[in-house]
Order: structure tokens, then C-alpha cells, then sequence
């Protein structure tokens, strides 16, 4: 398998959902995480909540992680669905670990190391069908030197809730599992490396991660709308806020739940909702008002399978056009995008920040494939972040709301605070908040809410360049795109191609002479992206110079390093 | 420490005539013989009963004639969008429990486009005053039919007459679960003041609906015909009787009348009284250390 190290090792677990496959994904990267490994993991699973096939990818490494890899090194298949759904992938080398003897029998590739563990049967010898997981585990644990002092150690924690049986039995069913695995000869070279150090990490989700920085940026007020693939980040927050002494509520729909979010923030409180492309499509015109009345909020989008209903679990970078543009009469909006669980905390603390600053809505595109994947990450100190405050009157003078200032930003009243009334509205007003239609009057309102936008690439890390020098190939990438891309562009320069890569995080207003100054060291561009039109590239080519080639996809699955690896190897070929 | 907050720390702290909480700033607006002049009467009116400082008052509405009233009170004040004004006074309330929050809009901003909002308002028991401006007509596009228009009614996209049943606020509204429900003819400002200083009293939702004349679109209900249909309920009636206050709707409705006063009033704890329990139980504030938080995401 060329390019993949025994440092580097892919293990999928395919299961029927409710099977323990999820708990197996969950133990193995805690643990490996815990001896200090990098993770990075990756989650399918059916749209329906009953049964089905479920999938848990782990990738573990001594090196850092960008994304959930190529394929699997290692297929666990703890049914005869799992198998077949991944036969295809069984090539020369890869390894299956499966239920045997049981309701199916594999057909083994040639070239597939294959060890067949009686899972479903020695969980019934020891009168616990349940732990089915935990023998396979062992097994894994055996074969692939997975970490296991940290794999108990993981067991007893999350078991110790359910009493001492329950760890005893898992515990037991575990060193079963790594007797049965011991007893098999070897025959495959996958095994995970020795971690170099143990480092003080968290291991979260992207809808996880987006809550707590949501947290650390002072969230005060949370309305939430169930849809998949973002109703965790309100999972997460409704758990926790209420420690912060904050308020979570849920709404009846995503129009009242932006409705909600804009009276918070007038109330003076830091406000923000999560959906994904299909309530964002609802929020449309309240984002309107948000930038008219100049309303600070945060909305997070964590987009799936479009258009309409689409693919609700499936993964796509889909709504930028929306996320930009989406809203009638002239609006403006900063959009940030995300690329790793690392950016989920600290951008969404920047996006509360601009927010703040500039009294406007701030989109945070996140996606499917972000949402459930888990990564380690360095642990988060609260105070090392800056943050900021919407700047408040100051009680001299008379109080005008939309004053007319240099940076178009004027401060605002919390209700409340004496000689601060005003009025937040959508209608075209002037600089006192009362109705004003006339022409002058609109075209500096305007100017004034965009003139604001024009510092926000100041003051963030818009963009980072991977690499340097002149390259033959520059690759422009965005969202989880980009760690796929990091990834293939080592492979890449390791076998002596000049590449480089460009990874803006503020996509709206674009950086724009960021673009051209990268552009201008690259002798071609590429921009991948996972949906059809090409986003990205639509917006590029309509405000910059460049002409970069659109690489898009849409089958519902993120880039793999692979895919860029070889679309690169094309053009340069 | 942890007190639940309620707006009424705010009363009693000015000595305001009514025309004191009028904001002058903005030119009149509504049509000559408007009934939104006689609602916005009864609010200054009972504004000023409640001596409620302006600077916690939180004024919001959505889109249409209504919904330009807060322009003429002097608080702090929110002009939406079509139908939103209730998810954005509850965002306003929950996010500062202490303000006295008061919507105001139309019929066809309440209970049309913003028709999905009202259950939720009702049955949360938000904690602030909805004061519906029902003149069974959309005035601010010129005359066409709204939830609340008599079936009869020929209007701009009607113009062979409507074929739709109106709909009855009161009845939506106690069946919704709304804690605290009133109904009065505009032109009748004391009791309309009396209803709504009653309803910003009240802890948790308070729905007021306030028949209101469109002199301009709307010629089947006129200052007179709403005036001589209104029946103020009778005295013995139990105000705490869900079931008698849709029987008197019911059977006024029957008669050709519409009772007026306050036909139903219940005590039940607010979202936002539920929401301090909660924080209180889970022992927060606002220093709570995130890094407990934190803590709880390590391997």
C-alpha cells in the first residue's frame, strides 16, 4: 500500500447499528488518543433510526492527522452486511477481522490477511451477548497493538456509571478477545506505532467542538431547531450553557429560532442558532434585517446533501452560494468555513468576535463530514482567547443609533441604559432609527453597513499558504477540504512535485488580493470542492483574476488524499 | 442571588402622564378615524397606571399599519418583519427576563404569516404582552382579506367576495394554552388600558385582542358596528374556567356579539421562571469554569 506507513493505520468497524459498532469506534480512538496518538475519525450512518448499517472509521497515528485517509487498512465486519458493503474495498494487503463462525462466511480476496474471531459466540459462552464488541476489540487490541492499558483504563470509565459488573464483564470479554486473537498466527504488517509523547489533548466532534467555542466566546443565548446533520452543536450547548447561566431554547421552526437570536442580541446578549442548508434557507430574510437593523449574531451551518431534503446525512460543501448571497435586497454577511475540529472552537470564537465588532450576522459554514468525524486537539485554555464586545455608548450626547462614523460601526444602547431608546428596524432609517426613504439617505446607509465589512479581513487570519516558493500547481481549498488537501500535497512534494496550497477560512467578504498574490506563484490552480457548480470557484473567477480549474464532486463523501493526489498527477502529467 | 426577574421592578418608577410615553419623533401615520389611535390611547394609558420606567420597556412589532406603533412610544422598540414579532419579543424577553416586553400587530401578521408562532408563544407562557390590532382587513396593502375577515367581504384579491371561514383569535388563543386572554373594541380605551396594564401584570403570556376599525378597506366593520356588537362580559363570570370563557365566545358568536373584558386568566410558571429553576438546579453562573467543561471532552 504505498504511501501509508505502519505509523499510519486506518481501522473501519461496519456493523447493524445498535450492534456496539459505534461503542468499539468510540473505545478504540478515546484510547489511542489517551496514549497519545493522533485521531481522526469518520461516521456513516443510516438516515433512518432503527437497524441498518452503520459505519466507524478510526484513523490513528504517531504523526498529525488531517482527515479520515484514502480507505481502511483494517476491516473489522461484525455481520454479513458490513462485509459486503465494504468486499470491494478488500484489496491486496488490507486486512478483515470478522464474526466467524456466523450468519455469513466471507469470500477472502486474494492478497487480504483474513482472521476470523468467534465475536457472537464467545460473548454467549460467557452469558454477555452485549460484549460481542468488547471480544472484538480485544482482538483488534492484539493485532494491530492498539493501546490497551489506555483501553481499560477507557472501559472502567465509561463503564464504572453501569457498576462494577458491567466493567468486570466487559473487561473479561476484552482479554478473551485478545486470547483468541493471540492464538492466530500474523500474517499482515499493520500494527500502530508507539506514541511519541502524551500530550494534554480533548477529543471532541466538529458539532461539539462549535459548541464550545461557542461557550468560550461568551454565548449568552442559544435557539436551536432540530435538523440533521448540526443538531448536536444544540445537543452540546443545552447540556452545558445552563452552567454558564445561560438560556437555550428550542424554537418552533428556524425562522423563529433567527427571530429569537435577533432579540437577544438587542437585548445586549451574545446570540446565536445552528441549523443546516434548509433552515439557513428560512433564516434568509431575518439575516436581511440583521444586517439592516445591525443586529449581531452567529449562525452556524453545517451543510449536508442538497438540493431541498437531498441527502440529509450525507456530506456536502453545497451552501456557500446561499451562505453569501442568500437573502433579498443587497445584504452583506461575513461567512467564515471550518476546516478541522481545531477551527470549530477557535473560529467560531472569531465569528462571535466580528459579530461583536461589526454588528452583523456571521455565518460559520461547518459540513457533514466535519460534524461527527473527532479529532484530538490540543487542550483548550479559555484564557488564551481574545474576545471581543459590541462597543457600547458611552451616555454623552445625544444618542443616535446608526450614527454615521468612519469605520461605519456605531455603538449601540442596551435597553435598559437612560437615554439610549431607540429603535432596531428593518425599514430604511437614518441615523436616529426613524424612517427615512430618500435617496441620499439609503445610498450612505448602505455604504455605511458595507464600509464596515471592508476592515474584517484585518482583523482575522484570512487565508493560510501551504508551502513555498513557485509552484507548478496551486491547490485552493475550503472547508474539511483542506486537511485532505494538506495531506496530498505532502504525498506530492515527497515525490518531488512543486505544489502548494491556499486555504482561505473568511469566504465572504473574499480576500480578494490574497487570492491573487497566491495565484501569482502558481504557473496553474486547482479548486476542489464537494458540489456540483463550484462554488468556490464561481466566486473566485467573479472576483479575482484568477481562473482556477474546478475539480467538483458530489457523491455524498468527503475528498480523499488520493483523489487529489492523482487529479494532480493528471494535469501535470 | 438567583432571583427569578420580572419586569414589575420596573413599575411604579415614573410619574409619567400618558402623553409623556408618547415619542413624537415620528409623523402620524394611520389614516384619520384609524382604530390603532384608540389602541395606542389605552397603552399610554396604561403605561402610565403602571409608572413603568420607559428605559425597560421593550416595544415590538412586525409588519403592517399596526405594526408601526412602537415608532409612537417612547421605549426602546423593535419594527420586524412580517409575522416575527413574537419569536423576536421572546428572544428579547428570555435574554433579559427583567424588561417589560409588549408586541403589537395585525391579524394578518398574527395570525397569518405569523400564524405558526402563536402556539408556541401561548403554550411556553412567554412572559410578555401580545396586543393584537384585529381590524379584519389588510390595510398597509390596500385592502385584502386577513384571517380574521368577515366571509362576505369583497376585497382587492376577493373581488367576487371571500370564500374562506374567518377565524377567532380568542378561541386559538385559550386553546393554545394562553394564560391570561382579553378582548375590547379599540374606541373603548379605558377598558383596552385596563386590559393591558392588567396583561403586563400578568406573569406569562398575555394575549389581548383589541377590534380595531379600518376606515379605509375595510366597510362590513366600522367604529359603530364593532361598538354596538361588544358586550362586556358579565360580572359572575369565572375568569379561571377555560371552558366557560369558549362557551361565552361561543355563544356570543351565535348572538351576532362579541363579549369584551377579560375572559380567561390562569397562574402557571413562565419558560423563563422554569429556565432560572434550571440554571439554579445545574448551579450555574456565569464564572462557572469552563474548564469543568472542558475537562468532560479529555479521552
Amino acid at each position: 500500500m504505498q504511501g501509508i506507513t505502519k505509523n499510519d493505520l486506518i481501522i473501519r468497524i461496519g456493523g447493524e447499528g445498535g450492534e456496539g459498532v459505534i461503542s468499539v469506534g468510540d473505545f478504540i480512538t478515546q484510547a489511542c488518543a489517551r496514549a497519545g496518538l493522533d485521531v481522526y475519525t469518520f461516521k456513516t450512518f443510516p438516515a433512518e433510526i432503527k437497524g441498518g448499517y452503520a459505519m466507524y472509521q478510526v484513523r490513528a497515528s504517531t504523526e498529525r492527522l488531517y482527515n479520515q485517509g484514502d480507505t481502511f487498512d483494517v476491516l473489522c465486519a461484525f455481520n454479513g452486511e458490513a462485509y459486503n458493503m465494504n468486499r470491494a474495498s478488500l484489496k491486496p494487503g488490507t486486512t478483515i477481522v470478522y464474526d466467524s463462525p456466523s450468519d455469513f462466511t466471507p469470500d477472502i480476496p486474494p492478497g487480504v490477511h483474513a482472521y476470523p474471531i468467534p465475536m457472537t459466540q464467545t460473548a454467549k459462552e460467557m452469558n454477555n451477548l452485549r460484549a460481542k464488541n468488547m471480544v472484538a476489540m480485544g482482538a483488534l487490541s492484539v493485532l494491530f497493538n492498539i493501546p490497551v492499558e489506555a483501553l481499560r483504563e477507557v472501559i472502567v470509565t465509561k463503564f464504572s456509571r453501569k457498576g462494577e459488573d458491567v466493567v468486570k464483564g466487559n473487561l473479561a470479554a476484552l482479554e478473551r478477545g485478545r486470547e483468541l486473537a493471540a492464538a492466530l498466527k500474523k500474517t499482515d504488517t499493520w500494527t500502530l506505532g508507539t506514541p511519541k509523547s502524551k500530550n494534554e489533548v480533548i477529543v471532541m466532534s466538529g458539532n461539539n467542538a462549535i459548541g464550545l467555542g461557542a461557550l468560550i466566546a461568551g454565548l449568552d443565548f442559544f435557539s436551536a431547531y432540530p435538523i440533521t446533520p448540526a443538531t448536536e452543536v444544540a445537543i452540546y450547548v443545552a447540556k452545558h450553557l445552563p452552567k454558564r447561566g445561560g438560556t437555550l431554547i428550542q424554537a418552533e421552526d428556524e425562522i423563529a429560532s433567527i427571530s429569537q437570536v435577533l432579540g437577544a442580541s438587542y437585548a445586549g446578549k451574545k446570540a446565536m442558532t445552528s441549523t443546516s442548508g434548509p433552515g439557513l434557507a428560512l433564516m434568509g430574510e431575518m439575516l436581511g434585517m440583521a444586517f439592516m437593523a445591525e443586529l449581531p449574531c452567529v449562525v452556524v451551518d453545517v451543510q449536508r446533501g442538497g438540493p431541498s431534503t437531498g441527502l440529509p446525512t450525507k456530506h456536502e460543501q453545497s451552501d456557500l452560494f446561499m451562505a453569501v448571497h442568500g437573502g433579498h435586497g443587497d445584504a452583506g454577511r461575513i461567512v467564515l468555513s471550518v476546516e478541522s475540529i481545531q477551527d470549530c472552537i477557535d473560529l467560531t470564537v472569531v465569528a462571535f468576535n466580528l459579530a461583536e465588532k461589526y454588528q452583523c450576522p456571521v455565518l460559520l459554514l461547518s459540513d457533514g463530514s466535519l460534524a461527527f468525524s473527532t479529532q484530538n486537539v490540543p487542550y483548550p485554555d479559555p484564557a488564551n482567547y481574545k474576545l471581543v464586545e459590541r462597543e457600547r455608548w458611552n451616555g454623552e450626547g445625544e444618542y443616535q443609533r446608526y450614527k454615521f462614523t468612519e469605520s461605519g460601526i456605531s455603538p449601540m444602547a442596551d435597553p435598559g441604559t437612560p437615554g439610549g431608546l431607540h429603535i432596531a428596524t428593518g425599514l430604511e432609517h437614518n441615523e436616529s432609527g426613524l424612517p427615512s426613504y430618500t435617496s441620499t439617505n439609503h445610498e450612505a446607509m448602505q455604504d455605511k453597513r458595507f464600509r464596515k465589512l471592508k476592515n474584517v479581513v484585518n482583523d482575522v487570519d484570512p487565508t493560510e499558504v501551504d508551502g513555498d516558493g513557485a509552484a507548478d500547481l496551486g491547490v485552493i481549498a475550503w472547508g474539511s477540504t483542506i486537511g485532505v488537501v494538506r495531506e496530498a500535497l505532502q504525498r506530492l512534494r515527497a515525490e518531488g512535485y512543486k505544489v502548494k496550497g491556499f486555504y482561505p477560512k473568511l469566504l465572504n467578504p473574499l480576500p480578494a488580493q490574497q487570492f491573487e498574490d497566491f495565484g501569482a506563484s502558481c504557473k496553474r490552480l486547482l479548486l476542489p470542492e464537494v458540489n456540483f457548480q463550484g462554488q468556490l470557484a464561481h466566486f473566485v473567477r467573479a472576483e479575482t483574476s484568477l481562473r482556477p480549474q474546478s475539480y467538483t464532486i458530489c457523491g455524498g463523501m468527503p475528498f480523499t488524499p488520493e483523489m487529489i493526489v492523482n487529479k494532480v498527477k493528471e494535469i501535470l502529467a | 442571588m438567583n432571583a427569578i426577574l420580572q419586569p414589575h421592578q420596573h413599575f411604579n418608577k415614573v410619574d409619567f402622564k400618558p402623553k409623556d410615553y408618547k415619542d413624537e419623533k415620528t409623523p402620524s401615520f394611520w389614516c384619520a378615524g384609524c382604530g390603532h389611535y384608540g389602541v395606542l390611547t389605552g397603552l399610554l394609558r396604561a403605561l402610565a397606571e403602571l409608572g413603568v420606567d420607559p428605559n425597560h420597556l421593550v416595544s415590538v412589532s412586525g409588519i403592517g399599519c399596526s405594526s408601526r406603533l412602537p415608532y409612537f412610544v417612547n421605549s426602546y422598540k423593535m419594527h420586524t418583519l412580517h409575522g416575527r414579532a413574537g419569536p423576536v419579543a421572546t428572544g428579547v424577553h428570555l435574554a433579559r427576563p427583567d424588561l417589560a416586553v409588549v408586541v403589537s400587530g395585525g391579524d394578518g401578521d398574527g395570525f397569518s404569516i405569523g400564524g405558526g408562532h402563536m402556539p408556541h408563544l401561548a403554550r411556553k407562557n412567554i412572559n410578555i404582552t401580545y396586543i393584537l390590532m384585529d381590524n379584519h382587513v389588510y390595510g398597509l396593502t390596500k385592502g385584502q382579506c386577513s384571517p380574521t375577515s368577515r366571509e362576505e367581504m369583497k376585497a382587492a384579491v376577493t373581488p367576487y367576495g371571500g370564500m374562506e371561514e374567518p377565524l377567532d383569535p380568542i378561541l386559538y388563543m385559550l386553546t393554545y394554552g394562553a394564560t391570561f386572554v382579553g378582548q375590547a373594541f379599540a374606541g373603548n380605551a379605558k377598558l383596552g388600558a385596563k386590559l393591558i396594564k392588567e396583561g403586563m401584570e400578568h406573569k406569562g403570556f398575555a394575549f389581548i385582542n383589541l377590534l380595531s376599525q379600518c376606515p379605509s378597506f375595510n366597510d362590513l366593520d366600522t367604529a359603530v358596528s364593532f361598538r354596538n356588537s361588544c358586550d362586556e362580559v358579565d360580572p359572575t363570570h369565572d375568569i379561571s374556567d377555560r371552558n366557560a370563557a369558549m362557551q361565552v365566545v361561543n355563544a356570543a358568536k351565535q348572538a351576532g356579539r362579541i363579549p369584551t373584558g377579560l375572559l380567561y386568566r390562569s397562574e402557571r410558571p413562565a419558560l423563563h421562571e422554569r429556565m432560572a429553576e434550571l440554571v439554579k438546579r445545574v448551579g450555574g453562573h456565569k464564572d462557572y469554569d469552563l474548564k469543568k467543561i472542558i475537562d468532560l471532552a479529555r479521552p
